[in-house]
């Protein structure tokens, strides 16, 4: 058997249903696992292993009175920009370092209501600004596969910890490929759902008509498991959606025979593409072929202006957004201003990293006077643009195959001085952000020098059933995803 | 485009941040660049396409305008970095 911190969720689920072990025996297998590896990845912000045994204790009594639901006694990591109670939540930045939410998110008030047990809150890029991880303003997040090189990111710690069995699944955010990118980076699950079918209430913002919250899991069905908790209308995300949520992992088994996959003809052509990729995603299209499914080339023929589009929306939102770390009302202030203007400049240039800092720059500009239709508005009409690019698409596909970033995790360092090299590696998955779709990422291949390289399925509004299904399906025929880091057994 | 450190350092100031010099050019250099990079966007003819400001053709969302609880006060202002009986304190605005 398996060590209990390599299960997935529904095998845990399955030996806790027969009581052949304990939610406290898998949650401290678990946290064993992350003392363990921690050194090596450095995945954790902050570990809550009291408040994870207590979980874990009243998990058991509920399993004892028959309670046990999927998530029961199940645990997870979650990105450190999702609030808390009680526990701090810093968005890896030094603004946030000291801030204890009073309040949970929606997502962590259903988590709880499902009994799942929380390990610990993971790193990220600061504020989710970033693909790489390396702008946390604590720690460096190390890909499992190859300790040299960044797990992706934003969502890189909670990649990084699924992929090296530190929990047995976890949430990130997805503002522009945050939760899909890294997923595919560390081989593992990602999913953005739609927006509007996850509550932000309680997520701190970054760009609000972009952000979503999902799941990064080690294989499809806890994908499924992890989307039946979290969805839902909230009357407090005035966002979210009121929408019938079905049952995803009862549609799991559903047959793909017959469905049709676009295949982009402007992702295809795209230069940088690496080998390693192209032929991962080549593999795959083979496999849903082998599965009954028919190919369509179709076109998304604003695919090129989607880094520029976003790199103004999303920094716009950022500008805005990020104004309320003033210095007053919680977070860092600066020692000793001389009167409240060189309090918020202080504070703000102090607590904020060079990202942020550029990022707030480039919206802020984007939004000054003078520079708003040329900037800000040209970049939502293109918006438009590049949603009914899809809405055209979904009339001739079901889903849609795509790369979800043109190369496997690079080296750490790599693009860090390069601004503009960074954004661009976000190509593949800026669109669906934009457009408001579902993205899923899922482990299709492996490089030649053995890095995980993901697949990305897009698929219409809402829709996030066809795409596990047809993701499920692919992972039923193959036994990529049952491959793992080499990481020191204990 | 280019954009010079005089502009830098506006919109610093409208973002409320202070820049030092020896940042200002670095800032100058990497927004300039990102900013020509951006502007590929107008090759694209745009006129009369509507602005999509959000993903979901959502209206406004109203609930009943019904009390309910908030907040507790001091759990509000227990975040601050300086406050006082459920006050946020700040340096003297008017000299």
């Amino acid at each position: 058997m398996k060590p209990l911190y390599g299960m997935t969720i529904h095998e845990a689920h399955d030996l806790l249903k027969k009581r052949e072990i304990s939610a406290v025996e898998l949650t401290r297998a678990v946290l064993d696992r992350i003392n363990a590896v921690e050194p090596l990845i450095d995945a954790y912000i902050t570990i809550t292993a009291g408040q994870a045994i207590s979980d874990a204790e009243a998990a058991d009594q509920a399993i004892s009175r028959g309670d046990i639901r999927p998530l029961t006694g199940i645990p997870l990591a979650v990105k450190d920009l999702i609030c808390t109670r009680g526990v701090r939540t810093t968005c890896a930045s030094k603004m946030l370092e000291n801030f204890t939410p009073p309040y949970d998110a929606a997502v962590m008030t259903k988590l709880n209501a499902a009994g799942a047990v929380m390990t610990g809150k993971v790193n990220m890029d600061e504020f989710a600004m970033g693909s790489s991880t390396e702008n946390s303003a604590f720690k460096i997040t190390r890909n499992p596969w190859d300790l040299n090189r960044v797990p992706g990111g934003s969502s890189g710690g909670s990649a990084a910890a699924v992929a090296a069995d530190m929990c047995l699944g976890a949430l990130g955010s997805d503002t522009g490929g945050s939760i899909r990118q890294p997923a595919s980076h560390c081989g593992v699950v990602g999913l953005k759902p739609t927006y509007g079918r996850v509550s932000r209430f309680g997520l701190v913002a970054f760009a609000s008509s972009l952000d979503q919250i999902g799941p990064l899991a080690k294989d499809i069905t806890d994908a499924a498991i992890l989307m039946d908790a979290v969805s839902g209308h909230d009357p407090k995300d005035a966002t979210s959606v009121n929408r019938e949520v079905p049952d995803y992992v009862a549609g799991l088994t559903r047959d793909i025979k017959g469905l049709t996959i676009g295949i982009p003809r402007e992702y295809h052509a795209s230069e940088g593409i690496s080998p390693d990729v192209q032929t991962a995603i080549d593999g795959a299209a083979d496999v849903f072929k082998n599965l009954g499914a028919q190919f369509v080339e179709i076109s998304l023929p604003h695919t090129q202006y989607a880094v520029a589009a976003y790199y103004l929306i999303a920094p716009a939102e950022a500008g805005s957004n990020l104004a309320r770390y003033d210095g007053v009302k919680y977070g860092f202030r600066a020692a000793d201003p001389s009167g409240l203007m060189d309090m918020y400049c202080r504070t703000r240039s102090a607590g904020f990293g060079p990202e942020v800092q550029r990022r707030i720059m480039l919206g802020t500009y984007a939004l000054s006077a003078g520079y708003y239709d040329a900037y800000y508005k040209k970049a939502s009409q293109v918006r438009t643009l590049i949603r009914r690019d899809f809405e055209k698409a979904f009339k001739i596909c079901d889903i849609i195959l795509a790369p979800v970033a043109p190369t496997p995790a690079f080296p750490i360092g790599q693009n860090i001085d390069d601004p503009l090299a960074m954004y661009l590696s976000d190509i593949f998955t800026l669109s669906a952000n934009l457009a408001g779709i579902p993205g899923l990422s899922a482990p299709c291949g492996f490089s030649k020098d053995g890095l995980p390289v993901g697949m990305q399925l897009l698929g219409n509004f809402f829709d996030e059933q066809t795409l596990l299904t047809a993701a499920f399906q692919f992972e039923q025929a193959t036994d990529i995803h049952l491959k793992k880091p080499q990481l020191p057994a204990h | 485009m280019k954009i010079s450190t005089q502009e830098v350092a506006h919109v610093a100031r409208l973002a409320r941040l202070t820049i030092d010099d020896a940042q200002l050019d670095l800032l100058a250099a990497q927004l300039g660049d990102i900013l020509t990079y951006v502007e590929t966007l107008n090759r694209l003819d745009t006129s009369g396409v509507e602005p999509t400001s959000h993903a979901v053709d959502i209206c406004n969302v109203f609930r009943a305008d019904e009390p309910v609880a908030s907040l507790d006060r001091n759990a509000a202002t227990a975040n601050a970095p300086e406050a006082l009986d459920g006050n946020f304190i700040v340096p003297k605005v008017i000299e």
